[in-house]
């Protein structure tokens, strides 16, 4: 295995579109562990932190761009970031504990393309893109056409992920996830939800969008789930017909960290709760 | 096989070293510079004993590629003390009992040290969830939490 | 049972909390575990482990290994040619290097020793292993059955009634008059069926050793482990050689629990480095732990109680069904023994099982075989508790076993604790303090033997008046503290004058293994009566530097001294004063001890718990916790203290999250910390422990053991908070969210 350290985009896509073998190191809070289990054997190892701008959180067109290899304690340190988007920040804070949090990444965890990645649901419910280089240059893609299956991206061959980008909002909006795990920290989503509200002066929700992490071989957008708000202030009624579209959304498996039957009560569970808590956020209340 | 040649700080002593491109700091550490106090638990990044800081970043450092400590800083559980003298964290944890296989120690040791630096007031739920990384089987946790609280009041009342 | 040890004393050291000896090393990594340690020339073992749970061997090809660069041996089961004595050892043998079949996932079928981890693990690789996949059983109730696959022939016991499986290995029955009269005087009965899951004793360090064999047939081993005896006797039996050919020495262990008492990598690596000709490194990693290691049993339960409506109890009924993985393992006979413990009873059966499944060989774990045992009993006292409305405590209380009580698994009990900690807990405000919204509160007994054991001591007094005592088992929770503070009790010696070492299995006589909750009790009784004859020796060189008879000299807060005004008129000479002048007296000054050691006082706990549960989710937040456990007298009450915290939280971690999840294939699907989920530091509030000194009488101080007592209750008061929080009696663990979710909307 050999050990590169690209100090450009051009070297890393270079390299990368050179070795079919060779695999991109962010944080490496996944790749290492496949490494080291023996799951993956690559020929080499691009490490693209080097690279100039792949650390950076900057405001773009009113929204964010995250740097690929931005570690997600750095995005829980950024006060602008989280007072855009707290969903987002709360679903890159909760992967991996205050070590792996030092390291992980967004893209990594979305790029992983496992079904119950922390920060992937408030990245497709805020309607977030990528930045993806390569060969033939750039392309911007929505964050939920990243992942095709469990360990499959829709990446092509010498491409990577550079950045994410958050875009702008209007004023009274806000996100919420909320995942559930067994233990308090440390373990893999069973159940993951995010809501993005926008709401319109009179407090109803004007746009709204709902996602499932972990209850399908991919992230889920639920549009169906997002209707039941729209035009209601999350009262109750319109809450259980969200949950109810969030529990009818999730296609989950039986497996060591949860059964069907229980994963699809908790996702509307899950909607419930966050799109509460999305709405008090969106009010400027305190949450 | 070639091996890389890393030019790193730890402990604040440059040191260099060849490794595989496989070694994880973890590897170097233990290996090759007989650091043996970052212990390896699980290689995955779930128990916290490899715990160290890198670019004043907490780690584990399994998780780390050797190669990768090329001109960063690392701290390990090796440079907590100063000289003879302990960190306060060091010597609470022999007082108080925050101890008793010793095998997470270190790793929850160079945690705490992280936490306090960033924190010096924190409320038992943030040091809890702070050190959610750093599995400890034998103490329950009890004593390491109190420990880490009363070390807290104890460097806050001396500052 | 107890002898007439105790003797009321006031205590200067014992009962205080100093530092402890070894606390400066493993705050600063100096400490070396298991791993730590390396050698010149050093190779890297691994294992190949077999990937299906139940598989005849046809053939292993190694040539293509042993033809690789860098790789200097391979062994397979075929270089283990001495077949040990006993069955025990021979099953060891058959777990360490599986000889015709594997027998679970992860039993490892060849070794490789070679100049590099890389090389190794390409060298695993190039071993060819052709198997014939054979039908698996994992659940100990479908192994019993007579139609099941079976994993050994012929291991059946007489005990064993026709009918069952050849799995089922023994059957054991306890008890004593008669069921059926004393379930005629019921007023109620309740009956239930329980199970519990397989649980690792989860030690953070991984096994590790370093062997070194030369070809003049003599032998070192550094390793991780409870009992670095026992690892000599096994390693040596298996491989053939004089047990005093082969050095052991104990590192610092990284946890135990039961699971660092056998051996695993041990053997292997020693005829690695036998056939090498260069020491031997081996680590296990994490999955390697739990998928070849240590787990304890999973059990199915069944009890039946009887009782008048005033609560007394009239008749108890238990079967402990016990599958202990691919080997025998007494595990059910414990249960059976353990369950009722607590309770005076007229009547009582209870019978155990032990059963064999394609999965790990069972190691011991924390009061092996009575935390589930413990679990069904006192969820049936419970519900008995709910159903006749009384307090829980005054239940247990009107039928609590104390001194005079024939327990229930024979023998009658001396002084014992159980009703301290039933009042203490009366007494405590948590017991009484108000519950929240969605809130229950569980109280469990719980029970454990103690244990004794061959135990050998040695104390020297240095010339200069400092002492350094030998013992012979790994400090695994602060041991050291413990025997320095005995010996500096007993010597009237400042504590910082005496330095414990943990001596190899060359300097020291046989000592049974770190378990039993043994050490405190039997290595510091063994301490106690070293010091004793230093004192007679020390006794006898001044009696003699005086010209006076040595009965005629005592011995008073650390100096001789004349026994009264009749022996003659000097004035004391202190234990530093003699030690200087031993030389011209009659030479060093050493005492010593060897002892298999009787008189472990039983020991009683009682927990009380109170959980919060998301009626939504089935999420289970423990809110509070409370132990009361009998210490007979906490030598150090911090590491007493640390015990009964510990514990209790491994029993939490048993009833809520931690399980072996296994495939329809028969393999372990979570071997990892990520999913095989023990307690994380957010997952609990602080752990109160009351401490209880009811002396046992077999001990000079009155101490009891206490490391394992801690995790029996925690599984049945967790299940009795959990089952009270959410209206529904929880019988099976662990309680997982999706478990306790479906039993809520399920009732």
């Amino acid at each position: 295995m050999k050990f590169e350290t690209p100090q450009t985009i051009e070297a890393a896509t270079a390299l990368l579109a050179a070795d079919a073998g060779a695999r991109v190191l962010a944080g490496g809070t996944d790749l290492l562990v496949r490494l080291r289990a023996g799951q993956i054997e690559p020929s080499a190892v691009i490490d693209i932190k080097r690279i100039k701008g792949m650390s950076d959180i900057t405001q773009e067109d009113g929204g964010w761009r995250i740097g690929a290899a931005v570690p997600c304690s750095v995005m829980g340190e950024h006060d602008g970031l989280k007072a855009a988007y707290p969903g987002v920040v709360e679903g890159a804070e909760l992967i991996g504990s205050t070590q792996v949090q030092g390291r992980c990444t967004m893209v990594g965890n979305l790029c992983n393309a496992g079904p119950a990645g922390d920060s992937v649901p408030a990245m497709v419910a805020a309607g977030a893109s990528v930045r993806i280089a390569g060969p033939e240059g750039t392309r911007d893609v929505p964050v939920i056409d990243i992942p095709l299956s469990p360990g499959k991206t829709s990446l092509a061959k010498g491409e990577f992920v550079t950045s994410v980008f958050l875009p702008a909002r209007p004023a009274r909006s806000s996100d919420a996830y909320l995942r559930f795990i067994p233990r308090t920290e440390m373990d893999i989503a069973v159940v993951g939800c995010a809501v993005n509200l926008s709401l319109n002066e009179d407090g109803t929700v004007k746009e709204a969008h709902v996602s499932l992490g972990a209850v399908a071989p991919k992230v889920l957008d639920v549009p169906e789930a997002a209707a039941a708000l729209i035009g209601s202030k999350c009262e109750d009624a319109a809450l259980e017909a969200l949950a109810t579209a969030a529990t009818a959304a999730a296609t989950p498996i039986d497996d060591k960290r949860g059964t069907v039957a229980f994963r699809k009560d908790v996702s509307g569970v899950l909607a419930r709760r966050a799109a509460k808590l999305a709405y008090t956020r969106a009010m400027g209340e305190k949450s | 096989m070639s091996r890389i040649h890393v030019n790193t700080t730890i402990n604040g002593d440059a040191t260099d070293y060849l490794c595989e491109a496989e070694d994880t700091l973890l590897d170097v550490l233990r290996d090759q510079l007989d650091m043996t106090g970052s212990k390896e638990g699980c290689a995955s990044g779930d128990c916290g004993a490899c715990t160290v800081r890198l670019d004043g970043r907490l780690v584990c450092s399994c998780l780390v590629l050797g190669a990768e400590a090329e001109g960063r800083t690392v701290e390990t559980i090796e440079g907590m003390a100063d000289g003879e003298t302990l960190h306060p964290l060091q010597k609470n944890f022999i007082d108080k009992a925050a101890l008793q296989c010793g095998i997470c120690t270190p790793g929850i040791l160079v945690a705490a040290k992280d936490l306090l630096e960033r924190n010096p007031d924190p409320t038992e739920e943030e040091v809890r969830y702070w050190l959610a990384g750093n599995l400890c089987r034998c103490t329950g946790y009890d004593k390491i939490i109190r420990t880490v609280l009363e070390t807290a009041a104890e460097m806050r009342g001396a500052a | 049972m107890a002898k007439d040890e105790f003797t009321p004393r006031t205590f200067k050291v014992v009962g205080t909390r100093p530092p402890r000896p070894d606390g400066l090393d493993k705050v600063t990594g100096r400490a070396r575990y298991g791993a730590d340690m390396s050698a010149p020339g050093m190779l890297i073992g691994l294992c190949l482990r077999s990937p299906h749970a139940h598989a005849r061997i046809k053939s292993i090809d190694t040539s293509a290994a042993e033809a690789m660069k860098g790789v200097k041996a391979v062994v397979t089961r075929a270089d283990f040619t001495t077949t040990p004595e006993d069955q025990g050892t021979r099953d060891i043998l058959d777990n360490v290097m599986a000889g015709e079949k594997a027998l679970y996932d992860g039993h490892t079928v060849a070794a490789v020793a070679a100049t590099s981890r890389s090389v190794a693990r390409a060298a695993l690789k190039a071993i060819k292993v052709e198997y014939e996949v054979l039908p698996h059983v994992v659940d100990v109730d479908e192994a019993m059955k007579p139609d099941a696959p079976v994993l050994h022939e012929g291991r059946q016991q007489e005990s064993v009634p026709k009918g069952y499986s050849q799995n089922v290995l023994a059957r054991s029955q306890y008890g004593h008059g008669d069921i059926e009269a004393g379930f005629k005087k019921a007023d109620i009965i309740v009956e239930r069926s329980f199970t519990t899951a397989a649980t690792h004793q989860g030690y953070i360090e991984p096994h590790a050793c370093l062997a070194t064999m030369g070809n003049d047939g003599q032998g070192d081993l550094w390793c991780c482990t409870q009992g670095h005896y026992m690892v000599r006797n096994t390693c040596s039996a298996i491989l053939g050689m004089d047990a005093g050919r082969l050095k052991v020495t104990a590192s610092e262990i990284g946890g135990g629990f039961g699971g660092k008492t056998t051996v695993f990598l041990e053997p292997v690596a020693l005829m690695l480095s036998k056939k090498a000709g260069k020491p031997v490194k081996m680590t296990m990693s994490r999955d390697e732990v739990l998928r070849a290691s240590g787990p304890t049993a999973s059990t199915s339960i069944d009890i039946k109680i009887g009782m008048t409506k005033e609560g007394k109890i009239t008749a108890a009924q238990g079967e402990f069904r016990y599958q202990s993985g691919a080997f025998y393992a007494m595990n059910g006979a414990l249960g059976a023994m353990c369950g009722f413990a607590p309770y005076d009873l007229e009547n009582l059966q209870s019978v155990g099982w032990e059963v064999v499944t394609n999965r790990p060989k069972a190691a011991a774990y924390r009061a092996p075989g009575a935390p589930m045992a413990a679990f069904a009993v006192e969820s049936v006292m419970d519900e008995l508790a709910k159903e006749l409305d009384m307090d829980p405590i005054e239940l247990r209380l009107k039928n609590a076993a104390e001194e005079g009580t024939k327990s229930a698994y024979g023998p009658t009990y001396p002084a014992i604790g159980l009703k301290a900690t039933l009042e203490a807990a009366k007494a405590h405000p948590h017991w009484s303090a108000p519950l929240g919204k969605n809130q229950g509160r569980g109280l469990a007994c719980g029970f454990w033997f103690n244990f004794g054991g061959d135990t050998c001591v040695s104390l020297m007094i240095n010339p200069d008046g400092t002492v350094s005592l030998s013992e012979g088992n790994p400090d695994i929770g602060g041991s050291r503290a413990a025997m320095t503070m005995m010996a500096a009790e007993e010597l009237g010696i400042p504590y910082e004058h005496v330095r414990t070492v943990i001596a190899d299995t060359a300097t020291l006589g046989q000592n049974e293994v770190t378990d039993g909750s043994r050490v405190t009790f039997a290595v510091g009784l063994a301490t106690i009566k070293a010091a004793r004859h230093a004192i007679e020796i020390m006794k006898t060189r001044a009696a003699a530097t005086w010209g006076i008879e040595p009965d005629a000299v005592e011995w008073v807060d650390g100096a001789a001294q004349p026994a009264g005004p009749n022996a003659g008129k000097f004035p004391p000479m202190t234990l530093k004063e003699i030690a200087a002048i031993a030389s011209n007296t009659g030479g060093p000054i050493a005492g010593h001890h060897e002892v298999n050691a009787e008189g472990a006082g039983v020991s009683f706990g009682t927990h009380i718990a109170d959980t919060e549960v998301d009626p939504e989710t089935g999420a289970v937040k423990v809110v509070r916790y409370t132990v009361f456990q009998d210490a007979g007298k906490a030598v150090h009450p911090d590491y007493v203290e640390g015990q009964l915290q510990g514990g209790a939280v491994q029993g939490i971690g048993w009833a809520l999250n931690e399980e072996y999840i296994y495939g329809k294939d028969g393999t372990l699907q979570n071997a990892g910390y990520l999913d095989y989920r023990i307690p994380v530091a957010s997952d609990l509030p602080m752990i109160e422990p009351v401490i209880l000194e009811i002396p046992n009488p077999g001990h000079p101080y009155g101490v009891r053991g206490v490391g394992e007592t801690g995790i029996v209750p925690p599984l049945a008061t967790l299940a009795n908070a959990v089952s009270r929080a959410a209206g529904v009696r929880m019988t099976s663990l662990p309680m997982s969210p999706p478990k306790l979710l479906a039993a809520i909307k399920a009732s």
